[in-house]
């Protein structure tokens, strides 16, 4: 085999994959927040969108101005980490204890439905904030530069996402199988009723759960804020991926997020190598046929028949 | 008896020659016209055309209004009458369009439409603008379909502008003469008519002019507003061609450059941005120099550095003092628009003997028209005096230190007959069949 062909084809496989690791980064931060809430409080919550736009609107703007009033270059990545937690608790109390409460019970489609609505209008309430104009916050990515590896060059912004990804899912992992507040949160999973016998505060697991999972979200928003450009709509396009992810991985499992969110990324990475114009639909394909196989998620954690 | 007959039969006649004398003042002159203006005012349009173009709106019927346009539009209204504007969202999809068009048209009793950015829009819309018989004017979208399918004989839909057409025409004209040794192009387009078209006519046209350069069939095409194009940007840089070609727009565009910046691609690929004009202001220093950039024609960047009229450095002046910011591409094309109502209102009335014109003796005054837009002259020459014609431009961007704006470089002007089909010629079959009859220098 000709050297020439065997090197293009090691780039090709390399570049395949780490951009599918790249993107696969991001529908996990982006959907992680998602899967924890349904594991948890069994609510399919549309309103992830708006903690995403939120978490980068908000970014966006304070970085703008940070970096316009010349202050030191660090603040933005500060900012982008600060950002989520205020976003996570401001809006993870005002769903949760103002919507979500009153709607533990209920069937599922209202729940979605009320989650659509709130997410409608915090989409009303972003554009009242913020208008139509753009927001442009690209001073992190910009700064760090770029990288050549093995002939092809990565900004080491883009790059940095996989360790985020990583760090997360590690996080999540320790926190729900070493600490107590995680083995409580697991409890609640397993039996809500069950849980609340044993003494555990289950209102404040759900609320600390929502704030957790609004966190997630807004830190997605935050995190991607400086490689685009913050618009009205941002939330509607990264809703339907998160549903994607979660759904192939199996809702309420964040090691199937994980894995579904990579393996959606390689996938689709493939396609826009190998077949551009198979790009738009391939994550949509790879969700038909887990849905048509395993209905439940390549990962969905087990659920206990209680007859 | 008789003087009660005498006082009844006065005040019969006193009202009935009172009558006469409104109805003859009523078609001396109209105190208003009554005009609907659809832009993006939400959404991924808003901030690259509509708002643009509703602020290119304000600007040039306030000054309308108060008499201060420059000749040869410096009447104050339209036929003496006020413009009173009605501008709306044109988000949210043709079918939408067509339901608040008959509101407008039935409810409201608008005397004309102007604007629409969208081909989807303007798609929707043709057919209904005929059956509902109002003045109709398109000025800026760019589907050739109006004319050539949707709306074949036209009498109440005009299009004061050029068609995509020009756009990627000139485009390949400009490349091959810029860029005569380069060997393939290939492409990264949105995946939806707007950005399928655009690839389309830029390839069919590039095989006519230069078959030498080839064009890949590997495109990229992601979706609408997707947002993230880190492994797009990698097929690109793995690409063999040097030339890419991409017709993205809006947050899109901006996005896909602050993602291409941060990975040196503009250093690596000549990048032909068929409407990258629209970003240049908003993105300033970050757009990178050396882009081959289009404004759909001479709009946009290229009129505010390039055309230096009375009419064109008012507008553009009057534009930043209100807003603070010089017009873009969509603000020229809704003015355009406006001023060609303007002269066709007041060319019928004044054929009228001063009265102000009924719709029909309007149409008959636009039809086969030609008057001066803000940056150019607009000739309604095809589609029996429907759709305009208007000189083309395409340069390349660079960064004005002085100014602190971009500016264009290596300017070369299009006549519209060089990159517009001829009368009665399909868009596409005129391409295909080696762009017969085109008159370039």
């Amino acid at each position: 085999m000709p050297d020439g062909f065997l090197l293009d084809m090691l780039q090709a496989l390399f570049t395949i994959l780490t951009d599918g690791l790249i993107y696969g980064s991001y529908l996990f931060i982006v959907a992680v927040g998602l899967t924890v809430i349904f594991g948890v409080q069994r609510v399919l919550n549309v309103t992830h969108g708006s903690f995403y736009a939120f978490g980068a609107y908000l970014a966006a703007y304070l970085g703008a101005m940070w970096y316009e009033s010349e202050l030191p270059d660090f603040g933005g990545f500060v900012i982008i980490f600060l950002v989520p937690i205020v976003v996570g608790v401001v809006f993870g109390v005002l769903i949760e204890r103002g919507l979500l409460k009153h709607l533990y019970g209920k069937d599922e489609h209202i729940v979605v439905l009320a989650t659509f609505a709130a997410f409608l209008a915090l989409e009303g309430v972003s554009l009242f904030i913020w208008g139509t104009d753009p927001y442009f916050f690209y001073q992190p990515q910009a700064m760090l530069g770029f990288v050549e590896i093995v002939g092809m060059t990565y900004d080491y912004y883009n790059l940095s996402l996989i360790a985020l990804a990583l760090i997360i899912a590690m996080a999540l992992w320790y926190f729900l199988a070493r600490t107590i507040w995680g083995r409580m949160l697991q409890a609640v999973i397993f039996d809500r009723e069950i849980s609340q016998a044993m003494g555990i505060n289950v209102t404040a697991v759900f609320l600390g759960t929502f704030i957790l999972g609004t966190t997630l979200g807004a830190l997605g928003g935050a995190a991607i804020a400086p490689t685009i450009s913050v618009l009205p709509g941002i939330g509607v396009e990264v809703i339907v991926l998160a549903f994607a992810v979660v759904v192939i991985g199996g809702m309420g499992s964040v090691p199937g997020a994980l894995i579904g969110s990579i393996l959606v990324g390689v996938v689709r990475a493939a396609a826009v190598h190998e077949f551009p114009h198979a790009e738009m639909f391939v994550i949509y394909a790879i969700m038909a046929i887990v849905l048509v196989f395993r209905p439940e998620g390549l990962f969905a954690p087990p659920r206990v028949r209680k007859i | 008896m008789k003087s009660t007959y005498f006082r009844f039969s006065s005040i019969g006649v006193a009202v009935v020659l009172v009558s006469l004398g409104l109805a003859t003042s009523s078609a001396l002159a109209k105190d208003k016209i009554l005009m609907a203006v659809p832009t993006f005012l939400t959404g991924g349009g808003a901030p690259a055309f509509g708002i643009p173009a509703r602020n290119g709106v304000e600007v040039i019927v306030n000054a309308i209004n108060a008499g201060k346009v420059p000749a040869p539009y410096n009447t104050k209204g339209i036929a003496g009458a006020q413009v009173e504007l009605i501008i709306y969202d044109e988000s949210g999809g043709g079918a939408k369009q067509v339901t608040e068009y008959r509101n407008k048209v039935q409810k409201l009793g608008v005397d004309l439409v102007v604007g629409y950015v969208s081909s989807g829009s303007c798609a929707a819309i043709a057919p209904v603008a005929e059956e509902l018989k109002t003045l109709t004017i398109f000025t800026t979208c760019g589907t050739p379909r109006i004319f050539e399918e949707l709306d074949k004989n036209p009498k109440y839909v005009f299009r004061t502008m050029n068609h995509g057409t020009a756009d990627n025409v000139g485009l390949a004209h400009y490349v091959t003469k810029k860029f005569p040794n380069a060997t393939g192009y290939t492409g990264i387009n949105q995946n939806y008519a707007w950005g399928q078209d655009s690839w389309r006519d830029f390839d069919l046209a590039m095989k006519v002019l230069a078959p030498q350069i080839k064009g890949s069939d590997d495109g990229q095409w992601p979706k609408l507003f997707a947002g993230r194009y880190g492994t797009e940007i990698s097929a690109l840089l793995r690409s063999p061609e040097e030339l890419v070609h991409s017709s993205f727009w809006g947050g899109d565009l901006e996005a896909f450059i602050f993602q291409g910046l941060a990975r040196g691609l503009f250093k690596k690929k000549q990048f032909l941005f068929t409407v990258a004009g629209t970003a240049a202001y908003r993105l300033g220093k970050k757009l990178p120099d050396g882009l081959v950039l289009g404004s759909r024609g001479p709009y946009g960047i290229y009129a505010n550095n390039l055309i230096d009229t009375e009419l064109a450095t008012w507008f553009r002046d009057a534009y930043v003092d209100r807003f603070g910011t010089l017009p873009t591409q969509g603000s020229y094309q809704y003015a355009q628009g406006i001023l060609g109502a303007k002269y066709a209102y007041e060319k019928a009335a004044a054929a009228n003997g001063g009265k102000f014109p009924s719709t029909d003796q309007v149409i008959a005054a636009l039809e086969g028209a030609t008057f001066q837009g803000i940056a150019t002259e607009v000739r309604l020459a095809l589609n029996n005096g429907h759709q305009g014609l208007t000189d083309h431009m395409w340069g390349i961007s660079k960064y004005d230190p002085d100014t602190g704006l971009p500016v264009v470089t290596d300017v070369v002007l299009y006549k519209a007959e060089c990159v517009m089909p001829p009368d009665g010629v399909g868009s596409v079959e005129w391409i295909k069949g080696g762009m017969k009859g085109a008159q370039c220098d």
